[in-house]
């Protein structure tokens, strides 16, 4: 019996941190042993894939014999020789290591268009890419179709961009098409700085070939020459892999001049950015690539008149870009259908936070949020209460139980208060305090503001003060009404989106977490035990077995007590850094 | 052309003009802090809003063009309750220290909290404190005082091509700063004092000299051929100050000797009457010695020099240009004129040279 | 450190670069931006240092001063804060004795940095240590691994 057995070894960034270099090279060693060499001559294969979004039980492994497949979950480097031994040779599968119900739920359930091939190609590779139909939509849309035809395959198609605004990207394409100049740019945007959000990340580590030739069909729709794809310098790894795709593509002439023989010439090369979220900002970015401090410049002119360098430019986000080959094999019917009547298609989130199967995930349009939770997502970590979740980043929102009926797409979200973004979910349970939630948000835009506009300056840093003084009980009545007037004001008066979004997640805290913010300011408490100021640790004697953990672990020695006997802490010298809330087995630490 | 309306007014402008242009046509004011109408726009101050028909957000009058058949607002509560909340942010990371300010009654942030009246603060909060200072000879930067409008970082690099300076570190953090924040270095055109809309750059010479009731005196810099504009700040009877408007032709910008250097006015050593030598010359005195000569040690003027009228200085020189052409020959004599001049006086110079003594050595300071 | 600096200026002109590129390699030969290096290269090009500066300051990645031997980032990202990577800063500064406002150890062995968010938030909280990305990192762990870099040297 002749066997065909291919190996897959996630290695994105996740992958990669639980070891599965060091799983992939163990395969390696076994698989070009000479054992298996001699039983299944070159029949037998090893491959790096990208991520696969189930990043919680990496390393994960596919074993495919015969195209059947079997996961593993959790493979460290000495289980490799096992799974070897029996699955390989003798075609058994380790049954105690394989994944369970839930990693086929979590998949089955998703519709997986721009995730496609992550998890499933050899990023590393543009071979393994053309296997699967790479490079035919950019053949097609490069050799045998006009730019007009392009744009109206996109336009009808209903993509709208992915980077959280949702501008149509048709509408975008048309625009840089119609205005005329010798020189005008590609760009993809690749700074993901939304915290929480790793869609583009793993799009460009797991399938960066994707995400050149969307660029490649929206140049020449736009009969751009020149390409830039800018990644934030957190992201090593696509950096290299997305260097690596462009080196092949150069190569098989896809990429550079006369690209597939057309007489069109197209390059691009990659900007690594320099570490500022205010990057992700198109004309921040823009100033960026320029080799200029990455500050917003005041929209005189729309990028597709003058963008980088003052030249017409289209710039696109890295999902949005990965859309388009699959629009223009697939047409634009196919793509419009599978989301709503506003929206076309699908998007990636990724779902993370106090929720069982954290990892990426792509859903159509329409999706409720409930669905995306409970169905894929598993229902909340550790079996505590759902609070919140949270979208889009530190420009988005917090959306309540009450509103988690929500078919997801842009409106919907901005009507509850929050905004799509470029599709962070953080899911927030009971021990999640939400003014707290709003004061590390807040930490975080007032950390990056460029600094160029007093709204986000001054604004968002008063703000921070504001909640800062409600968080350590030192809040006023009139502080949320305070809040709630600088918030309108920093939308209305910001220079950037960073600014006019930076308020949201107060202002939707606010709205459906009121009781949290008078608890803080009336009463001094903490409802959800996280502010620090607001609670206190406290041994509960009955529990108390006197093992002494909690005394050890202390750095501030502030427990006292003899061995066997209840300990108590001493308030004046806790600092409250929940050590021995950790340490203790027997959940004889109270914090309230 | 492109016609619109602010405020019920209707004005038709050029294609291209903003909104700030298109108002400032009507005479409508919209207040700012960071435009200026020859640098680059910047759109940080975000005090000129205004709301424009269709638009849900207000947009930044400085930074938006003129379309056709727009619809402007100005001013209604909304906005002037958001310019009032602006000025209350800024002002609450600046010092409150107005009475002993520089700028103080020349101050566009404390003519805008005055007319908005902000006596009391809601938003009390940290401020930045800069405790180091710039140790340059001309300008003092109170970069505590500074409210990021940018002008003098575009001024410096868009007017002068220096770039001496530039937005350093970023959020609350930004400040404006020489390259790691070193003392300033650079040619001191004080080009960045006439922009600052508030007391965070000012001229070291003329602190706590007087802030009122000068005696404006308007007049032509004597440095140079150029002839700029320049203003006598003058108070009992001294230059306290020099400025020069924008509406003259150099457009208000001067250049540091412009500007700063107007101490010789008043000084002791200057010279206003003609001196005639009567000490010998000293066979090596000149160029060689330059770097013995001790102020202490050295002779002083008087013993050198001895004070004449004009007439006879100009006799004196008559007298000596002829003996010295009828001695050694025209082309023993040559003129070297001065920058300082005028285009007419130099060109009666060389005439002078030329057709009266007879030579062509002549040259001018400029030259070198 | 001349002959460095160089390198830079040839690549920067043979690459078409610009000033965050340069400040890229800068940072990456010297560990930090000497201002030695930037005036330098920035009389070579005749371009104003304050850009240099602006820039240098600007951009997280880049560093106007030593930073220890060995990096440890913590993320601060909301997956990361929400499971508790706030807590372990603290902790870990605590551990490594650095004092109040600074993130490198008195010896510069340890630089403690934050960063927004890596992307890896399916297996927070991660921490990023000497280019090794650790998920699901609890500050035991944390520990040990830098004792063994501790004895390591």
């Amino acid at each position: 019996m002749k066997k065909n057995i291919i190996i897959k070894v996630c290695t994105g960034t996740g992958g990669i941190a639980s070891g599965g270099e060091e799983v992939l090279s163990a395969f390696r060693d076994a698989v070009s042993s000479s054992g298996i060499k001699a039983i299944f001559n070159e029949r037998c294969s090893a491959q790096k894939v990208g991520c696969r979004g189930f990043c919680a039980k990496d390393v994960l492994v596919d074993v495919i014999i015969n195209g059947e497949k079997t996961t593993y979950k959790h493979i460290k480097q000495d289980m490799v020789q096992r799974i070897v031994d029996e699955h390989i040779l003798n075609g058994k599968a380790v049954e105690e290591w394989t994944v369970g119900e839930d990693y086929h739920t979590f998949h089955d359930r998703q519709t997986k268009v721009v995730l496609s091939h992550c998890g499933e190609i050899d990023p590393e590779d543009i071979n393994a890419y053309m296997a699967v139909g790479g490079y035919d939509a950019a053949r097609k849309a490069v050799c045998s179709m006009t730019p007009k035809e392009i744009v109206d395959t996109v336009k009808n198609s209903n993509l709208r961009g992915r980077g959280g605004a949702g501008f149509p990207t048709g509408l975008k394409w048309e625009l840089g098409m119609r205005i005329k100049s010798d020189i005008k740019y590609v760009i993809c945007n690749g700074d993901e700085g939304d915290p929480g959000a790793f869609m583009d990340r793993s799009v460009m580590e797991g399938d960066p070939h994707s995400v050149i030739e969307g660029m490649i069909i929206c140049a020449k729709a736009t009969e751009s020459g020149h390409g830039y794809i800018y990644v934030r310098a957190e992201y090593p790894l696509a950096v290299k892999r997305l260097q690596m795709a462009i080196d092949q593509c150069r190569e098989n002439g896809f990429l550079g001049s006369n690209i597939f023989g057309s007489g069109f010439d197209f390059d691009l090369r990659i900007f690594q950015g320099a570490g500022a979220f205010v990057c992700g900002e198109a004309t921040a970015l823009m100033r960026s690539i320029e080799g200029k401090r990455g500050m917003p410049s005041p929209k005189l002119w729309r990028s597709a008149e003058k963008g980088l360098w003052d030249r017409p430019t289209v710039l696109n986000n890295v999902e949005t870009f990965a859309n388009i080959p699959r629009i223009i094999m697939n047409g634009a019917e196919w793509y419009s259908n599978l989301g709503t009547e506003r929206s076309g298609g699908t998007k990636v989130f990724s779902l993370s936070g106090k929720v069982k199967n954290t990892g990426l995930i792509e859903v159509p349009f329409g999706t409720s949020l409930k669905k995306i939770i409970y169905d894929i997502g598993g229902g909340i970590e550790g079996g505590k209460a759902f609070k919140a979740l949270q979208t889009g980043g530190p420009s988005g929102g917090c959306i309540p139980a009450e509103s988690l009926e929500i078919e997801v797409d842009y409106e919907s979200l901005a009507q509850a208060g929050s905004i799509m973004g470029s599709g962070g979910m953080v899911v927030l349970d009971e021990t999640s305090c939400m003014v707290n939630t709003a004061k590390f948000f807040l930490e975080f835009t007032q950390a990056e503001s460029c600094g160029k506009c007093t709204p986000c300056r001054i604004g968002t840093k008063r703000m921070l003060e504001i909640l800062e003084r409600i968080t350590s009980g030192n809040g006023k009545e009139e502080d949320i009404d305070l809040l709630e007037e600088l918030c309108r004001y920093i939308r209305a008066a910001s220079l950037c989106g960073l600014g006019m979004t930076a308020p949201n997640p107060v202002l939707s805290t606010l709205r459906y977490f009121r009781d949290e913010y008078e608890a803080h300011i009336r009463d001094k408490r903490c409802p959800a035990a996280v502010c620090k100021d607001l609670i206190t640790y406290s041994v509960v004697e009955e529990l108390c077995t006197g093992c002494g953990a909690c005394k050890r672990a202390c750095p501030a020695d502030a427990v006292r007590g003899t061995r066997k006997s209840p300990h108590r802490i001493d308030a004046d010298a806790c600092v409250k850094c929940g050590t021995c809330f950790d340490a203790c087995k027997f959940k004889a630490i109270r914090k309230q | 052309m492109v016609n619109l309306t602010i405020d019920g007014k209707k004005v038709r402008v050029r294609k291209l003009s903003t909104l700030l242009d298109a108002a400032g046509k009507l005479d409508i004011p919209i207040p700012t802090l960071c435009h200026h109408p020859a640098l680059s726009p910047f759109g940080g101050c975000r005090l000129c809003l205004v709301e424009v028909n269709g638009s849900p957000k207000p947009v930044a009058a400085c930074t938006t063009f003129a379309k056709e058949g727009m619809e402007v607002v100005t001013s209604n509560p909304r906005l002037e309750k958001m310019r009032r909340t602006t000025l209350e942010l800024i002002l609450s990371d600046h010092p409150q220290d107005c009475m002993v300010c520089e700028r103080a009654g020349d101050c566009k942030l404390q003519e805008l909290a005055y007319f908005y009246g902000i006596r009391e603060n809601r938003f009390k909060g940290e401020r930045r404190i800069y405790e180091k200072k710039d140790g340059n000879p001309f300008l003092v930067r109170d970069m505590e005082k500074c409210i990021l409008c940018g002008k003098c970082v575009r001024i410096c690099d868009e007017i002068q091509g220096v770039g001496a300076i530039d937005f350093a570190y970023r959020g609350m953090k930004t400040k404006i700063c020489p390259p790691f924040e070193r003392d300033l270095d650079c040619e001191f055109c004080g080009q960045c004092v006439s922009v600052c809309p508030t007391g965070a750059l000012t001229g070291r010479m003329w602190a706590n000299k007087g802030r009122q009731n000068f005696k404006e005196v308007d007049t032509i810099c004597p440095y140079c051929g150029c002839g700029c504009n320049i203003t006598l700040h003058i108070w009992r009877n001294k230059v306290r100050r020099v400025s020069s408007r924008e509406d003259t032709p150099n457009e208000g910008w001067l250049c540091a000797k412009g500007r700063f250097g107007y101490s010789f006015i008043n000084h002791r050593h200057r010279l206003k009457k003609p001196l005639i030598r009567i000490a010998p010359k000293e066979k090596d005195e000149g160029r060689g010695r330059k770097e013995e000569i001790n102020p202490s040690s050295a002779p002083r003027p008087s013993a050198i020099f001895r004070e004449a009228s004009w007439d006879e200085a100009l006799d004196y020189i008559a007298v000596r240009l002829k003996e010295v052409k009828e001695k050694h020959g025209q082309d023993a004599i040559g003129g070297l004129s001065s920058a300082r001049c005028t285009n007419e006086e130099n060109y009666l110079f060389q005439k002078f040279m030329r057709a009266v003594i007879g030579t062509n050595n002549i040259d001018h300071c400029a030259r070198y | 450190m001349e002959e460095t600096l160089q390198k830079i200026l040839d690549d920067y002109k043979k690459n078409n670069g610009n000033i965050i590129t340069i400040l890229q390699d800068i940072e990456k030969n010297f560990g930090f931006i000497p201002e030695y290096a930037v005036n330098w290269i920035s009389k070579k090009l005749d371009i104003p240092a304050s850009r240099f500066f602006g820039c240098a300051t600007f951009y997280s990645q880049f560093h106007l001063r030593h930073r220890g031997k060995n990096i440890v980032t913590v993320c601060r990202g909301t997956a990361c804060h929400v499971k508790g990577s706030e807590r372990l800063i603290n902790r870990l500064l605590m551990e490594l004795d650095i004092p109040r406002d600074e993130d490198t150890t008195a010896d510069l062995k340890f630089t403690v940095e934050k960063v927004n968010c890596i992307g890896a938030c399916g297996i927070a909280p991660v921490t990023i240590l000497n280019n090794e990305v650790h998920g699901k990192i609890t500050l035991d762990k944390l520990m040990k691994e830098i004792k063994k870099i501790k004895a390591g040297e």
